[in-house]
């Protein structure tokens, strides 16, 4: 019956989103408020019935109901009920439905906020029914995660072990979240456009969305990238794969949007610059969902991937984006434009900034795409990897952080840069400090390695400056607050980066049982390997003492993995970290009767997360302020003034 | 038996943990080693795609790293042996892809956005500063 019930109100819920569309889009003329009603109420309804199809995809999941297709392809009966649940979205099918329900919750709270004119929510939610509407039609026709199957089997397939994780479990919904998010920052961009009210109020409105996306995005990617640190068992933290790719270019986009978005509430400045960054930033989103979904990449990502539904999503992409191109390029040029502002000023920081954000996404944009039309276009078969964006990635970013410290202290329209200096020259004395002490005491000496340290203890200690310069932090306007916050996260990232990248030590060796290695100053010594059974698994797992002055201060326990179900393998890594540091293990194949394995110590290696963690908190302190009473935090601003 | 069943289970599939080179693989020389590591961190796994080949368990991963260490050995430069790989495998094998002219645009666009970027930025900043001069908002 569930199954039917899903189908049903999915059915229901595509209804709705072209009453959404069609009542929304006519209630952005002023005189049709019975229009915008409806509209309003197709918004809720549509969110009661894909939330019942959610409900329902999620209720044949938890019992195990393998008279469900989808089910019966991704789950098992001997799966531990949190990956039933996480389930639901490990399939294409259930990862497009999740996509549709994050977009159903966004309308909801577009409904419920009533943020800007009603003509501009009117217009916002017609711009959502679009796009649940095509997001609906999509899941019914390729990718229907209700389809029968008859006889129902006995057993399931089960899930990509992989998958079976708890930070892979919580990361595709928070990439949802983020991705989805820039989809109410595109309608509102296009309402704004539609209904000419192309003033700051679409921007005010649209904020709290931005900055919900740039949260979830910012913790999405964190998330998985501490998943890739810990499950691909090769130290490494970040891969430039194309599906990492596809996430941080609408995070870089969403960062420049966040800053240009400030200078047009304040200030007017930048009107049609914010409107395509919010375009852009969605389309990033939707190019994103391509390339993840329709199987034109193979990377270690691709777990679900059909190129029959490329076409379709490749029409949507399309559609989507060049049509708010289009209105782009046909009411922007009607918007009164341009405020006045000294080469040094907050104005022209946040272009810098913007510019810079731009490149960067530009950057991984071709590098990340360019493999695939060359292939498609000449047949040649190249390959982008890290090394090519060390090499034009790196020194664009390495501008941008060296020039974060500066936005914070210049004024609206008129900055002074001799006080900025004077105020920031205690941060650059600790970076100088921390560069000479990098080069002095850190061996193997490294001038990249000292100077990429001290960017981040500039960036750091610029932070910290702002937090204490603005005197009581009760009475710190919550943006300032925020905007420290994020920019420690980002400095806090870098020294992580650094230390992993540049001073992390390596050892790789086959260990019979008694038999030790060193690595920075460990001992590691092999004491045997045990086979083990777990609730859906068979492991190897190797029991590791790590001594240090002859003395056995831990033991640790690297694992392999086997999914017999799936037919696959899974390594679990082992890593005992002091906050400072990761002593990072990962178990190899057997050789005779020794065993590889590979050991890191990575300095600094948690910083990464923890700046990640920071920088979402800078989001959330803004996104605070934003609900909190304006008049309240000017009251203590002007008391601490 | 379960243990060989196993052990025949892991080496089957792209596995996700590290095998490379150990014990009496490596080279006796410990710069030669280093070169070799060098060499096959720069290089892509044709089977495993989104590793290099010090990251891939697979079997023909660890056959060009034999296969390495065996040019390293014969007094091939570094460059000898990527040419020497690349001849069999194409330019697919290289992280870092060639500079030639079908890559132009893929390593000069970067460069092209930013400048004209920063052009557009010094353009806005100008008219920004004329508008003030004239005192119109």
């Amino acid at each position: 019956m569930t199954g039917e019930i899903g189908q049903l109100a999915l059915a229901l819920a595509f209804a709705l989103s072209v009453v959404m569309a069609i009542a929304g889009l006519a209630g952005a003329r002023e005189t049709a408020s019975p229009s915008r009603a409806i509209a309003s109420s197709a918004a809720i309804g549509m969110f009661v019935f894909v939330a019942l199809a959610f409900g329902a995809l999620t209720y044949a999941f938890v019992t195990s109901d393998f008279s469900v297709l989808n089910v019966a392809q991704n789950s098992h009966t001997a799966k531990p009920m949190i990956y039933k649940i996480t389930g639901v979205w490990g399939s294409h099918e259930g990862s497009m439905l999740l996509w549709v329900f994050v977009l159903a919750i966004y309308s909801l709270f577009i409904v419920f906020a009533q943020r800007g004119s009603a003509r501009l929510t009117s217009a916002a939610l017609g711009v959502q029914g679009l796009l649940a509407c095509a997001f609906l039609l999509f899941i019914l026709f390729t990718s229907n995660p209700f389809l029968r199957l008859d006889p129902m089997p006995f057993e399931g397939a089960g899930l990509n072990p992989l998958l079976q994780d708890p930070g892979l479990a919580m990361h595709p919904p928070m990439l949802y979240i983020g991705y989805v998010g820039l989809s109410a920052a595109f309608s509102y961009a296009a309402a704004a456009l539609i209904t000419g009210e192309s003033n700051a109020a679409w921007a005010r409105a649209a904020r709290p969305f931005m900055l919900l996306a740039w949260i979830a995005l910012t913790l999405g990617i964190t998330l998985g990238s501490w998943w890739a640190y810990y499950v691909l068992g090769w130290g490494g933290f970040w891969f430039w794969d194309p599906v990492e790719n596809a996430a941080l270019m609408p995070w870089l986009i969403a960062t420049a949007l966040l800053h240009s978005a400030l200078a047009t509430e304040r200030t007017g400045a930048f009107r049609s610059w914010t409107l395509l960054l919010a375009i852009l930033g969605f389309s990033l989103s939707l190019i994103g969902t391509f390339l993840v979904r329709s199987g034109v990449l193979s990377s270690v990502h691709a777990f679900a991937s059909d190129p029959t539904r490329g076409v379709y999503i490749l029409a949507m992409l399309v559609a989507a984006i060049g049509g708010a191109l289009a209105l782009f390029a046909w009411r922007a040029p009607q918007l009164q434009g341009g405020t006045a502002f000294e080469p040094v000023s907050k104005e022209s920081a946040l272009l810098l900034n913007n510019v810079l954000l731009s490149a960067a996404a530009a950057t991984v944009f071709i590098g990340t795409l360019y493999p695939l039309l060359l292939d498609a276009m000449t047949g040649q078969k190249i390959s982008v990897g890290p090394p090519y964006f060390a090499i034009t990635f790196a020194p664009i970013f390495v501008v941008l952080i060296a020039l974060v410290p500066f936005g914070p202290r210049l004024g609206w329209r008129n900055g002074d840069w001799r006080a900025a200096l004077r105020v920031l020259a205690p941060a650059f004395g600790i970076a100088l400090v921390a560069v000479l002490a990098v080069l002095a005491f850190v061996t193997p000496r490294s001038l990249v390695a000292a100077m990429a340290f001290g960017l981040g203890l500039w960036t750091i200690s610029a932070a910290g400056i702002d937090l204490a310069k603005r005197g009581d932090i009760r009475a710190l306007p919550i943006g300032a607050f925020a905007s420290a916050l994020a920019h420690l996260g980002l400095g806090i990232t870098l020294l992580g980066i650094t230390g992993t990248t540049l001073w992390r030590s390596e050892a790789l060796d086959l260990l019979k049982p008694g038999q030790t290695m060193p690595i920075a100053g460990y001992t590691l010594r092999l004491e045997g390997v045990q086979l083990l059974h777990g609730p859906n698994y068979l492991a190897e797992r190797a029991t590791v003492s790590v001594i240090a002055n002859n003395r056995i201060i831990a033991t640790m326990a690297p694992e392999k993995r086997a999914f017999p179900v799936e037919g696959q393998a899974t390594a679990v890594t082992a890593i005992r970290t002091t906050g400072f540091s990761d002593l990072y293990l990962a178990l190899g194949d057997q050789r005779g009767s020794g065993w590889v394995i590979r050991a890191y110590v990575s300095p600094l290696a948690p910083f990464i997360w923890f700046g990640g963690a920071f920088m979402a908190l800078g989001g959330i302190a803004s996104f605070w302020g934003r609900l909190r009473p304006r008049r309240v935090s000017e009251a203590k601003l002007a008391a601490a003034e | 038996m379960k243990r060989v069943l196993l052990t025949l289970f892991f080496s089957l599939l792209c596995i996700h943990a590290a095998f490379a080179v150990a014990g009496s693989e490596k080279l006796a020389d410990p710069k030669l080693e280093a070169r070799a590591v060098a060499l096959q961190k720069e290089l892509r796994c044709v089977v495993c795609q989104g590793q290099s080949l010090d990251e891939s368990s697979a079997p023909l991963a660890a056959d060009l790293r034999h296969l390495i260490r065996v040019r390293i050995k014969a007094g091939d430069s570094d460059e000898q042996v990527e040419q020497y790989l690349v001849a069999r495998y194409g330019d697919f094998i290289l992280m870092k892809p060639p500079l030639e002219p079908l890559t132009y645009a893929l390593w000069f666009g970067p460069l092209g956005i930013l400048l004209i970027g920063g052009a557009a930025v010094m353009l806005v900043i100008v008219r920004a500063r004329k508008r003030l001069e004239s005192g119109s908002p």
